[in-house]
């Protein structure tokens, strides 16, 4: 197809500036992770004048970075599966069933989307709060269970949404075959479904993942010393007497690599699970 | 014994592999009307978390933004005496140093708002439309738009911060040395500047997903649609405007609804870069009712501005569902 020279110029135009706008900052990071202390102090230097691996190195120990690594995986893990199997299930019903009160189940779940998480900060704090002084141990408040069952919620009306438009889209036939053979619910599920719903589940999970590992408003209020995730934790680099910004920015480069690396190697799947689910 | 008699009903049940096999269940299993049911139980876990952790503190929520609920109540909340609608009334005094800053504070949201969804949908719209053909390139750029999005919240803005540091950031080495704007290096994270500077970090962050879903929904539309239209000689702008843009209105509108709800109520950018006390140039709801509520430890106050702040945000959605309503209607 030919194109106009008027619409190539406009490409470059569009382009051009965007390119720059969104990688001058990760230019930025990932050179001054490779910077010495003291090339970060002074003015900004475009070309590092001397390249270290130490930030690397030494952003373990100026605060607990392993320990804040760790409760981010876990609770990012456990908050993404569980939530993507608790969608599964529950947009399997809405899918396949009719069923008194589905209108209203999916209305109250894609509403609840709508508010402000601030609103259930509060309340949700002062319910953790009782729930465990009632039952005489800390189950809940500051610990990464609670943090995980606060994170699955997140992101299950959307996912649920998104996995029910999805399996609308998988032809009924196939799993009325698969019951007539006399598999259960649960089995022309896991048999049938579940392989035909891969683009829209894995597009899920990576949005689950994604959201649990980057929240920060929950995580300032839920978390102790011993339960800090990443997203808190590495604002502890800036309450030091002087920031110690190579190592900030190594540490922000080692937190977005795997994130950043998986999201781009399953975005097809996120398109096609968005073509199939939000855009209609 | 009940339940063990059950399962080995189970067991026997899906070794034969039949589900007809339920005739020999004990009388409950067969009075329980399995295929009504169904789909309550396979909702039940989604409704139970739904309950505990959004319906449920939603209801707690409005209850305590009629009680007086400070610090030394927090932990014996049932006995925090009753306020009516005082929080409410401190809430939007105006005359008041809290509902004062409350009033600025939504103005300055609302700003923030429409600059940062009506450039992150521009951006979003013109990469799109320039990335929907192949040319050399369109798979490496597609990939690093993508970057901002893709990146936890907290370590792109906390790279932005260092870029606004004054004396060793990367922004006033660009506006002293090499433009030669200014001698004096401005201080960005201060003042007026901040609230350009929180426009422009969310913006980043914001716009590869309004790419990601006009993307998505470019790709719905037939091939076929531009070759007539170049049979009929339409030059590449008219396809773009009567094509592309007509057919992603049912996108645009959901994603704009969605990019007003997340940025109305945005916390991470202002929190990342100012901490829990920004300027109030740049003091945006959700800090506000965060700093009366867990600063302050005024949760009744704090919950009474995140009950309006509720409202508002249904009243946004109903307008744009009458608007969307109307649209449909016209098309």
């Amino acid at each position: 197809m030919r194109e106009s020279v008027s619409f190539r110029v406009f490409r470059w135009i569009v382009l051009i500036p965007l390119s720059i706008f969104v990688l001058v900052p990760l230019y930025a990071m990932v050179t001054s992770a490779l910077k010495p202390l003291r090339d970060v102090q002074s003015a900004f230097q475009w070309w590092p004048e001397h390249l270290t691996l130490e930030p690397f190195v030494q952003m373990w120990s100026t605060v607990p970075l392993g320990k804040y690594f760790m409760n981010s995986i876990v609770v990012a893990v456990s908050a993404t599966a569980f939530s993507v199997v608790i969608a599964t299930i529950a947009a399997y019903a809405i899918s396949r069933y009719q069923f008194r009160g589905r209108g209203l189940f999916s209305g109250v779940v894609l509403s609840t989307q709508m508010f402000p998480g601030v609103l259930f900060l509060l309340p949700l704090f002062v319910i953790f709060v009782n729930i465990d002084k009632s039952l005489g141990f800390t189950l809940l408040y500051q610990t990464r269970l609670g943090l995980i069952v606060t994170y699955l919620t997140f992101t299950l009306p959307f996912s649920v949404w998104m996995l029910a438009s999805y399996m609308d889209g998988i032809p009924r036939e196939l799993d009325e075959a698969a019951r007539v053979d006399g598999s259960s619910a649960m089995g022309a599920l896991v048999r049938v479904i579940l392989p035909a719903a891969r683009p829209g589940i894995i597009a899920v999970s990576v949005y689950a993942f994604m959201n649990a590992w980057g929240e920060i408003l929950f995580a300032s209020q839920m978390t102790n010393n011993q339960t800090r995730t990443l997203s808190i934790g590495l604002q502890a680099y800036a309450t030091e007497q002087i920031v110690l910004w190579n190592q900030v920015m190594a540490a922000a480069f080692v937190v977005s690599v795997p994130v950043v690396v998986g999201f781009l190697l399953l975005q097809r799947h996120l398109v096609a699970g968005l073509t199939a689910g939000a855009v209609k | 014994m009940a339940t063990l008699l059950g399962n080995s009903h189970r067991q026997g049940r899906s070794s034969l592999g039949q589900p007809q096999a339920n005739r020999s269940a004990p009388p409950w299993r067969e009075r329980v009307p399995w295929k009504r049911i169904t789909p309550y139980l396979l909702i039940l876990p989604a409704i139970a978390f739904e309950l505990l952790v959004h319906v449920v503190p939603m209801f707690v929520g409005i209850w305590m933004s009629f009680i007086r609920l400070t610090q030394q109540y927090l932990s014996d909340w049932q006995h925090a005496p009753f306020a009516g609608l005082a929080n409410y009334g401190k809430a939007v005094d105006f005359g008041n140093v809290l509902g004062h800053q409350l009033a600025s504070s939504f103005g300055v949201t609302l700003a923030f708002t429409v600059l940062v969804i009506g450039s992150a949908y521009l951006f979003g719209l013109s990469a799109a439309i320039v990335l929907q053909r192949s040319f050399r390139g369109r798979g490496l750029l597609r990939t690093v738009f993508l970057i901002p999005y893709a990146i936890p919240a907290y370590a792109g803005i906390i790279t932005w911060k260092f870029m606004l540091q004054r004396d060793t950031g990367l922004v006033n080495e660009l506006v002293v040395h090499v433009l030669h704007l200014t001698d004096q290096p401005p201080f960005w994270l201060l003042g007026s500047n901040s609230f350009w500077v929180l426009v422009i970090v969310t913006i980043w962050q914001t716009w590869p997903f309004a790419f990601l879903m006009l993307m998505a929904g470019m790709q719905s539309i037939p091939d076929e649609l531009y070759q007539a239209a170049v049979v009929d000689g339409a030059s590449d702008w008219q396809q773009i405007r009567y094509i592309t843009v007509r057919l992603m209105k049912p996108v645009s509108m959901v994603l704009l609804l969605l990019l007003f709800l997340w940025t109305f109520r945005d916390f991470n950018t202002p929190f990342v870069l100012f901490g829990a006390q920004p300027p109030p140039q740049a003091n945006l709801l959700v800090v506000n009712i965060y700093q009366s509520s867990f600063i302050q430890w005024n949760f009744g106050l704090g919950s009474a501005m995140s009950v309006l702040l509720m409202f508002f945000l249904i009243l946004v959605a109903g307008v744009w569902a009458l608007v969307r309503k109307a649209a449909d209607r016209d098309a």
